[in-house]
């Protein structure tokens, strides 16, 4: 068969199969000229088969182009990926969710031994040698701690406290905080070192504060404040380092995949971690902006915060373990 | 026939896709577009935001994260592949398959943007798309998403009618190719380019009959004896 033949045999399909395109691709449709698009898997078939035969038989450029893009369009089409959102979600935080960490709970073991043990180290050399906390932060960073969490200061900040104020804070946590957790992710890539990093170098900091607000007698302020929303953060924190671990350890050891096919595992096999983190460090901010600079009783807060860490655990360990699937 | 920067895709109906790659070069550009794009949102939003004081300040931290981390994963996620910048530059993201980017396809080529941009100025993503076959940065890689060109797709002319005159020798598939893209594109020739190319088909003819013939050839290709 000549191509102008061909051409004016086929016309008609591919301008029908044009309009159907044109409906499916536009985001509102009017309800009188909808069509149907009962034959658009057949249509598309035919147009396969008819972008091999132009192929095979040496048709113009131009037209093999024209299927080619036609193709192109109805498979875009075809094999949009579009489940209901809010489902989703749902057995995401029910199972999804904890069932991912648990999967992973050595990288994130190893994560947390990071940060565990550094803020251990410091920590206790900090309140051994006071004058070491010099040579672990910065002397702005000491008067910046200090002024915060010193007990004459606080009654001052808590009197001057706003509303306002809690939701700048809590932008700043969001802005701050979850932009930490990602970047400590993507870093894992570089071999795992980055997420090493900044999981030592958070662990180092945090144990230097804690060190050092004990040893100018703040302790009560400090842990007061930091006790409820610590339970998110630092345990978010944990596991976007253990994602990223597992994305960097996918490089150095594929097992038996190749590199590229060892990272696309591991990065499929992270990524409900890092939503989870994401959901964990919003409530984070939360807490930390509107719960944690109330002024109540120590007693008050202390259970809060345990209560917290306690629910956080519970939920992490035996989330999603309905004795059907192995976790 | 097809040069360099293309990949062939089959789809499960077995029809071969055939994508054009888009390099660093265009794909920097769409990102330079789409910077300029979230440093003038964030100006207006802060001259807006700057109103309402220290509420306006954290909702404005919120934006500013917004926009560094979604931004692009928003964008490509429901609008078909591509951010405004992308857009500008006629390029899309799919997944090496060839169909359209999903959510997390989208997010984990956005999350780990951070490691490619290492150490500065997005070396390491730079490096990565030179040494990749398929021009992908980590992201990409993890994510396993490309970055095409949107290729415009050419209207189908109608025949202009002729006499037609049966090809003198055994006529190969690659020769068939040849003279439908002549007899395409001959419009945008010369009319002397087109004799001499003519006279590459028939050396022994003068140019005029031999352009003349060629013509008549091709119309033969495409529409068969009259």
């Amino acid at each position: 068969m000549k191509q102008a033949r061909f051409e004016q045999q086929y016309r008609p399909e591919w301008q029908a199969l044009e309009r159907q395109l044109e409906q499916l691709e536009s985001l509102h449709v009017s309800k009188k000229n909808k069509l149907t698009l009962d034959t658009f898997v057949t249509d598309y078939r035919k147009l396969c088969h008819q972008l091999a035969l132009a192929r095979e038989r040496g048709y113009s450029v131009q037209l093999q182009q024209f299927l080619n893009n036609l193709v192109l369009r109805a498979h875009r089409q075809l094999y949009r990926y579009n489940p209901s959102l809010a489902d989703r979600i749902g057995t995401f935080i029910a199972s999804g969710f904890p069932q991912a960490v648990r999967r992973q709970w050595r990288w994130h073991l190893v994560s947390a031994l990071a940060f565990v043990l550094s803020m251990a180290l410091v920590w206790v050399l900090v309140h051994q040698q006071p004058e070491m906390i010099y040579t672990v932060v910065d002397e702005a960073s000491i008067t910046n701690l200090e002024s915060m969490y010193q007990p004459e200061n606080q009654a001052d900040m808590k009197n001057e406290r706003s509303g306002d104020d809690d939701v700048m804070m809590f932008g700043h946590y969001i802005q701050n905080n979850i932009g930490i957790a990602f970047r400590t992710f993507a870093s894992g890539l570089l071999l795992g070192v980055g997420a090493l990093v900044v999981m030592l170098f958070n662990g180092s900091f945090f144990g230097a504060a804690a060190g050092h607000l004990i040893n100018v007698g703040a302790q009560e302020p400090f842990f007061t404040f930091v006790i409820a929303h610590g339970a998110p953060e630092l345990t978010a924190i944990v596991l976007a380092g253990g994602a990223g671990l597992r994305l960097g350890w996918a490089i150095i050891a594929p097992g038996p995949w190749s590199r590229l096919d060892a990272l696309r595992l591991a990065a499929k096999d992270a990524l409900p971690t890092m939503y989870g983190v994401f959901a964990l460090l919003l409530l984070a901010a939360f807490i930390e902006a509107f719960w944690s600079p109330r002024d109540l009783a120590p007693t008050i807060k202390y259970s809060v915060g345990a209560a917290c860490w306690a629910l956080l655990y519970l939920y992490l360990f035996f989330g999603g373990r309905d004795g059907t699937r192995k976790g | 026939m097809l040069i360099d920067e293309r990949l062939e895709v089959e789809t499960p109906e077995g029809a071969m896709l055939s994508l054009s790659l888009a390099g660093p070069v265009p794909r920097a550009l769409a990102y330079a577009i789409d910077l300029a794009i979230r440093l003038v949102i964030y100006g207006a939003l802060a001259a807006v935001f700057a109103a309402l004081g220290k509420a306006g300040m954290g909702l404005l931290l919120i934006m500013a994260f917004v926009l560094e981390w979604f931004y692009p994963t928003l964008f490509e996620a429901f609008r078909h592949g591509q951010t405004p910048g992308k857009k500008a530059m006629g390029l899309v993201v799919v997944h090496a398959n060839g169909s359209p980017l999903s959510f997390n396809g989208s997010l984990i080529r956005n999350l780990l943007r951070t490691a490619d941009a290492f150490p500065l100025f997005y070396l390491l993503g730079f490096i990565c798309t030179l040494i990749s076959p398929r021009y992908q940065r980590l992201g990409d890689m993890a994510a396993n998403t490309l970055v095409v060109h949107i290729e415009e797709t050419p209207q189908i002319q109608e025949q202009e009618q002729g006499d037609t005159l049966a090809p003198d020798w055994a006529l190969s598939r690659d020769d068939q190719l040849a003279l439908l893209a002549f007899h395409e594109r001959h419009d945008r020739f010369s009319e002397a380019r087109q004799q001499e190319l003519a006279q590459l088909a028939y050396p022994e003819l003068a140019p005029a009959l031999a352009l003349q013939r060629l013509n008549a050839v091709s119309r033969y290709l495409v529409q068969g004896p009259t």
